[in-house]
Formats: C-alpha cells, structure tokens, sequence
C-alpha cells in the first residue's frame, strides 16, 4: 500500500504493508533511526513520537492508522521551540547514561510541556511513568523537565550549545 | 551512516597500530591526518603495558593523534553501556598530556586485543586497570612534545612549561602548540612509561571536574549511533526463533510456506548445537524489512524436541530446595570455631529462611547483531560488551580465522551483564553467512526475557546465635544453588570469604546444589546482588534481635580496622565503618521521629572493590504499597572520583536499579520456559517509584575504582531493613510482596 506522510516537515511516499508499525516506517523506510524499539508494545515508551503534537507509541501505532497527521520525530523536535529548550536542558542536567531510552523521554517530556507550562512532580509522574530508562537516570529527567520549564521562553532558545 | 564512521576510524587506527607494535621506537608514529598534514599517533603496545601494570592483568594500549591545528583525537577503547567510559578514559590522557577538554575530540576504536588489550565493559574493572596506565600515556606524551620544543628553543627541558596543549617558555615568552610540535616529537626517544612525571591531584583541570557524556548532543537529536542503528549497503533483516524450553532442537518447521511470506528472502532451521551461550537450534527468517520477517514469524510452527529441562520449574526448584533446608550441606565452605555447639548454648537464637528468584536484564536496546560475511571473512557490528570472546565464538562456529574477523563496537543500549554474552553475536553471522548477504538480526522484547542469562535463583537457610551481651557469636548459612557434581553454576556461587567471615567466632557456610538446565550468567554486581540482601538482612534481624541500634551493631561487628581475605583486595573493615560513619551522619540517623509506618534502614557492602553504606527511608502505607522517601549513598571508591556528574548519576541509577529487583522482578520457570514475556509481567522501574538520592563520596588513601556495580548491593537490604522497622515484618523473599504488609 502507497501512504504519503509528513515528518518533520518533510513529504515522504512509502510504500508498505497496512499494518506495518510506523516505527518501522520511520526507522527502516525513511531512515530516522532516533525513535527507537523496545517492546513492541506500547510499554516502555523508547519509540514515542507525536502525531500532531500528541505524544504516540509509534510501535503500536499502525501506518494506515496515521492519517494526514504531521509526524515530529526526535530528528525535527529540536525545530521547536519547546524541544530546543527540553534538549539543552537534557545536556546541561547530563541527563544521559546508556542513552537508548531519551529519545522517547524527550518526546514525551516535550508533550508535557506543550500541555503544561509549570508541571508538578504529580504532572510529571503522570506524563512520564510510560516511559522506561532502564539505566534510571529518573531522578535527572524530573531536574530537565523542571529546568526546561523554568527556562525563558524568549526567541534565545534557538540552538542549543555544546 | 554507523558503519561508514567506524570503519573510516579503522583504516587509520590500525595503520598506526601495527606499526606501534612492532618495536619500542614504533611506540610514535607519524601518520596521515585525514584531511592532509602529520598527526602524532601514540601508541602503548602490550609489552609497555604489561610493564606499566607491574604484571598485574592489565594489557592495554592507547591511542593519541594532534593534528597541526591542535585538535587532539583520543581513542577510546572500551565498550560504552552507558557508563561513561568512553569520557572518563580519554579524560585521564587529556589531563596528563596537558589540553584542554575543548581541544579533545573522542574516536571508539575497533574490538582488537592483540592492539588494545583488554576492551570489556564489565566487573566495574576498568578504573583500577586503566587508572594509572592512561595517565602516564598522557604525561609520556606531553613529555616528548615539551623535549621538542626544547630542542627547537634550544633551551633546557626544565625550563619549559605546558598548559591548554601549548608548551612555554617562561624566560623568553615563547610558545608553540602541540599541533606545531607534533612531526618533531614523534622522532624523539620514548620516556619510560613507568617513569614519567604524574601531576599533583591539586593541578588537575580534568579529573574531578564535571565532564558530561561526549555523546550526549548527538543522542538528544537521536543520532545513529547504536547497534540497532547500523546500516550496511543491501543489508537484511533477520529474525530467529528459538526452542521456548532452554536446550531445545528444532525437529522440523514450515520453513517452505513463511519462506513465501511478503518480503521474506529465505526460512532455514540452523541446527545449532548444545552450548546455551554458543550457537542455539532455531529457525531464522530473512526478509527485506524487519517486520515483514517478524510477521513472518506469526506463521511459523515448529516442532521443537524439548529435551529434558522441559520438566523443570521454579516451584520444583523450590520444593528441592526445601528438602535441603533441614540437612547438613553437601559441601562445607567453611568452618571457624563450632557453630551448631554454640547455637545450642546462645542466648538468643534467631532463624530465618531467605530466598530470591531468577531475575533478566531487560537491556533496552533488545539484542542485535549486524554481520556481513564473505568468504573467509566477517565484518560485525556489535554492541557487546565483551567482544573478544564474540570473536572466538564466530570464529569456532563458523570456521573462519579469528584475525580475519572484523569487529565495530557500536554503542550499547545497555549491558548489566548481559552483553557479555555474546550469543546474538554468532547468531547473526551464521544468518549473515547462510544468507549470503548483511544481515541485521533483531530480538523483539520476548526473545530477550525469555533467552537470557538469568541472575540465578537461591535459598539460604541461616541460624544466627547472640550471647548475653548481643554480641553475634555464631552464625549457620545453607545455601541452596544450582550446578552439578559440586561446582556452581555460573554467577551461582558463594564464597568462603564472604563477610561477616572472619567476624563470627563460630561460622560455618556450607551449599547444596540442584541440578538444572537454565542459563545464568553476571547480573550487575554478579553474586552480591542476591547475597548483600541475604547477609545485610540477616545482620540487621540479629542487632534487632540484640535490641541494639542496626548501625552501630554493623559498626561493632566490623570490629577493628584490617583486611580481611576477600575478593579483589581482600575486605578492609576500616573503609567498610567509614563510609557507615559518614551515612550516619549525613543521614541524620538516629536523630528525629519519623511518621506511622515509616522506618529507615541501613546496610553496607564491599562489591568490586568499592565500599557503599546506603540509609534508605520507606513508608508503607496501609494497603500494603511501599513509598521509598530519601536514600543516603555514601561510597568510598578511593582517593579520586574521575568524573563526579557522572558518578553521582550511575551511583543513583545502580541505587535505583536495585529497588527494581527488589520491588518488581522475577523471572519464573514453568515447563523449562520462562513465563514472562514483556514488560508488563516483567518490569523496571518507573518514574514513580523513585525517590530523591543523596550521593556523597567519602575520599581515602586508595587507588581509585569503579562504579558501574558497587552501589547496588546495599540498596535492597537498606530498603527490607527500613520496611521493617516501618512494619515489624521482615522480607525474606525478593521481590518484595506488597500485599504481605497490609493492615
């Protein structure tokens, strides 16, 4: 089956099976290898992506079930300013152990902070508890969640350093 | 995008290296930049190392290139899991070579023993060895590039300086960077390694300073950088189903019909053999997309002979186990004083049963493979965590020559032992091979839980004896394992050493085995995982059963300070009543009241040659849900903590680690399968679980060691000896059942 989909801004025509995961779409088809598999389904977050900025599990997520939606990957969420700011938070908290899982933790810390500006440990936990870090670096995702909130929200979140 | 990375780092590193071997003046070398111009390629053979190590096991080589604008390129030469090695390593040259970190840019070098020496991510072993060795790879460099700017001043050796990759001349006011100097310093005469010049801990600019993870802005953006991520030109994608009961052949499958199935290339049964760590039977699927062949795979029978483990199963484990509760050990361990004697006169004897189930590890990243075989010989892209033995797996199983074996590492997705396995490894070359083509074999979640190298199962039946003082003086442990004809299996064992030995005037330790067909194998601080929680539970039962406070009896038994016979360096109860010293403090323990049903506990332990002292404070709530409010870490990892972000993160993440096995995991055996499947029945922690972690590194006159494993241990008993004294019920059972604590 032909699907036209739209990530990170760009137009993209696969041609795959119904109901082919679009975590598969986007990592073996069109090649963004940042979203990432974990379980196959839905239970550890590692391939969250948003359709339409609401957080997903691409691996559960069939290709068909897609639709027109705009797809953000972890690639393109640094495009926002929002993924700018939870990005230079991650790296300046050093956020990161083995690294495999914050791709899915930034896609749906950004989520978070699309929906709420100043989240509380509880909008936190709620937003976060599906997503797996099995390195646990738990306790440094809560301080760049906070941190990325507290940033200004000023045009200076343009690019991130290091 | 992977592939074309590493093998560009290839063709330059073994360049230099084969010639770096070959004799002492090799040891530097000029070799061609990449983009034109000299580099200076430094390199330790295994002879310097050996030399350097003082004959201890370390062999290891490293690897310095400057090029004429300054940049420095290190080498990294150990697997990344997570734990930062690929920063901390080339921290330790750039600090004494005298750069700036801006300077610095970090290379992962291929797997090559007979070039790097030993490349394991495991054992929290790579601190101890490489500690002083990378160092004086950095010192002897920047010692060569100071003579060269002598001899082109003219000027005495002593008169010149070093700072930011520059080197000074204070009198004249001259300088040049080590780019310039670079081409004149590799024809100079090599220091002596063991000989070189060390900087004062005072001086440092690098070591002890926060240095966040070199990889991290490429894996914020999601950036291909791990196994799973590899690409080969024309590659496949391969799943492999195994026998669900361990040991397990194939009889026969439909291989022909899914062999039809959309995009798959080719089915075959890989007959396999006997060896649960080598080369399994199954039935391997290629296809031109990884889901299409694991749809496949929802079509594929097979007729398995399930062999003989077919009739094992955690509850049989567990009532063999109970029939050996009552008896003497088959094997006796140890044996100081009398224990049973003095038992039967004790003042007060306590007795309990513990026990602890098989647990995964649960990487996230699932197991994967990328190989491309051609004729004689294979090019591997790994993310292992111990790949020299991959190597000699691949090379027996398929026949090639281990030189002609290629290996990348990639980065890994995380190993806590598992990785060190390399069964993955030879699965996707033998694909690769009867392909014909680069395969990419991919485990889904389910192949990963149930084919692991499982933390091993154990029950320990103990008596503990106080006399009229409290004082323990006897203590009787039955531990129940798995082997056969007397040895554990792996990562089964007990040792004889094992505290509080040496501390009871009369112990005995003794072990009986069950016979099984399950595979075990390390789990992040292999042994002390389970044991910790077994011997600092029991510990604090018998300070409690002396009406004495946990911390001060722990403190009161380590006695005075000396080492005593154990693993690594033996056990220096000094360091071990340290770091109990300093939780006490910074804990505020003993000091303050704490609400209804909430307790704090402690424990301590000596893993991989660090020394931890956790306080952790819980509460349980009514219906039984245990809430963890604070934990106080306090480690003693020696005189040095190299990079302290990223200790301070592992140590919390190796804390946290722990609380998952204790609060959630258990693998279960039934019909010689394992039951759990994903992550739902088999879980690691979540966000919600965790609490704040206080981590504070107390600094003594040793030799700094690693990280990776020491916190763990002391977590689990930290955290039953605090439910306790929340609840007056006492774990014995990992994983913690909740519904035990109600009210």
């Amino acid at each position: 089956m032909n699907y036209s989909l739209r990530v990170n801004g760009h137009a993209h025509a696969v041609d795959v099976d119904r109901d082919t995961p679009l975590l598969w779409v986007l990592r073996d088809v069109i090649d963004l290898k940042g979203t990432k598999f974990g379980c196959g389904a839905g239970l550890c977050g590692a391939c969250t992506v948003h359709l339409d900025g609401a957080p997903v599990r691409s691996c559960v997520t069939a290709i068909s079930d897609v639709g027109n939606a705009a797809v953000t990957t972890i690639e393109g969420i640094g495009n926002t300013p929002i993924g700018a700011r939870v990005q230079k938070a991650w790296l300046e908290v050093d956020v990161v152990q083995c690294g495999y899982c914050q791709p899915g933790q930034i896609m749906s810390a950004v989520a978070l902070l699309a929906q709420t500006k100043t989240p509380t440990d509880q909008d936190i936990d709620s937003a976060m508890n599906g997503n797996i870090c099995r390195c646990a670096t738990y306790p440094r995702i809560r301080e760049a969640i906070k941190r990325a909130a507290k940033a200004d929200l000023g045009p200076a979140a343009t690019k991130k350093g290091a | 995008m992977v592939h074309r990375r590493l093998s560009s780092n290839r063709s330059t590193s073994t360049k230099a290296f084969t010639a770096g071997r070959t004799s002492r003046r090799d040891f530097l070398k000029v070799s061609a930049a990449a983009g034109g111009g000299f580099l200076l390629s430094f390199a330790l053979p295994d002879f310097a190392a050996a030399a350097v190590a003082g004959g201890k096991t370390a062999s290891l080589n490293a690897y310095v290139r400057i090029a004429p604008d300054n940049v420095v390129t290190i080498m990294s030469k150990n697997p990344e899991i997570g734990q930062g090695i690929k920063t901390m390593l080339p921290m330790l040259i750039a600090e004494e070579l005298d750069v700036d970190w801006s300077q610095v840019r970090i290379e992962q070098t291929l797997a090559d023993a007979t070039i790097y020496g030993r490349q394991v991510a495991g054992g929290s072993m790579a601190t101890p060895l490489e500690w002083t060795p990378m160092r004086q790879v950095g010192a002897a460099a920047r010692q060569m590039l100071v003579a060269a700017a002598a001899r082109r001043w003219k000027v005495a050796i002593s008169e010149c300086d070093t700072s930011s990759g520059e080197v000074q001349h204070k009198a004249s006011g001259r300088t040049l960077s080590y780019g310039a100097l670079a081409a004149a310093a590799v024809n100079l005469p090599v220091p002596n390694l063991s000989s070189v010049k060390l900087k004062d801990p005072k001086d440092y600019k690098i070591i002890g300073h926060s240095i966040p993870g070199v990889d991290s802005p490429k894996l914020v953006k999601g950036e291909p950088l791990f196994g799973i991520d590899t690409v080969v030109p024309g590659m496949l994608y391969a799943v492999f189903q195994k026998c669900p009961v361990f040991g397990g052949k194939v009889v026969e499958g439909n291989v022909d019909a899914v062999g039809k199935m959309p995009g798959v290339r080719r089915a075959f049964v890989v007959q396999g053999g006997m060896d649960l760590a080598g080369l399994m039977p199954g039935v391997a699927i290629v296809a031109d997309s990884w889901w299409q062949a694991e749809k496949a795979r929802q079509k594929l029978q097979v007729k398995w002979d399930e062999g003989a483990t077919r009739e094992q199963s955690s509850d049989g484990f567990a009532r063999q186990a109970a029939k050996f509760s009552g008896n003497v050990p088959a094997v006796s361990l140890r044996n100081d004083g009398d224990a049973s004697a003095v038992l039967k006169s004790a003042a007060r004897v306590v007795e309990a049963a513990y026990h602890y189930p098989f647990i995964a590890h649960a990487a996230l990243e699932p197991m994967n493979c990328t190989a491309h075989v051609q004729g004689v010989h294979a090019e591997i892209w790994a993310p292992t965590q111990n790949p020299e033995p991959g190597r000699q797996l691949v090379a027996r199983t398929l026949g090639l020559d281990q030189k002609n074996i290629t290996i990348h590492m990639t980065r890994v997705g995380g190993g806590f032992g598992r990785r060190l396995m390399n069964d993955y490894m030879v699965e996707a070359a033998w694909i690769a091979k009867t392909a014909g083509a680069p395969v990419k074999l991919l485990w889904n979640r389910a192949d990963d839980i149930q084919h692991d190298f499982y933390r091993p199962a154990g029950w320990h039946f103990l008596k503990g004896g106080l006399d009229q003082d409290g004082r323990l003086v006897a203590w009787q442990q039955n531990f129940v394992s798995f082997g056969s004809n007397g040895a554990f299996a792996r990562s089964a064992n007990l040792d004889a050493d094992t505290y509080p030995a040496g501390r009871v005037p009369n112990l005995s330790y003794g072990y009986s085995l069950i016979p099984f067909g399950i595979p075990t194998g390390p789990l992040r601080a292999p042994g002390d995982n389970a044991l910790a929680f077994v011997f600092q539970s029991f510990i604090d039962e018998m300070a409690h059963a002396a009406g004495k406070d946990p911390l001060q009896f722990q403190i009161d038994l380590l006695g005075k300070d000396e080492l005593l016979p154990g693993k690594g360096e033996g056990f220096n109860t000094g360091r071990a009543r340290g770091v109990l010293q300093k939780v006490r403090e910074v804990s505020g323990w003993g000091s303050g009241s704490l609400r209804r049903r909430t307790g704090r506990g402690v424990a301590v332990y000596y893993s991989h040659l660090g020394y931890f002292a956790e306080v952790v404070e819980a509460a349980v709530a009514n219906d039984g849900q245990v809430k963890i409010n604070k934990v106080w870490a306090v480690g003693d990892i020696g005189s040095q903590v190299i990079n302290p972000t990223a200790a301070e993160n592992m140590t919390q993440g190796a804390i946290l680690d722990g609380f998952g096995e204790a609060l959630n995991q258990k693998i279960t055996i039934e019909n010689g399968r394992v039951v759990q499947a994903n992550f739902d029945s088999f879980a690691p922690l979540r966000l919600t679980q965790v609490p704040p972690i206080e981590v504070h590194f107390l600094r003594t006159d040793n030799s700094p060691t690693g990280l990776g494993e020491p916190p763990l241990p002391p977590a689990i008993p930290a955290l039953c000896n605090a439910i306790f004294v929340a609840t007056g019920k006492r774990i014995r059972t990992l994983p913690i059942d909740q519904a035990l604590l109600k009210v």
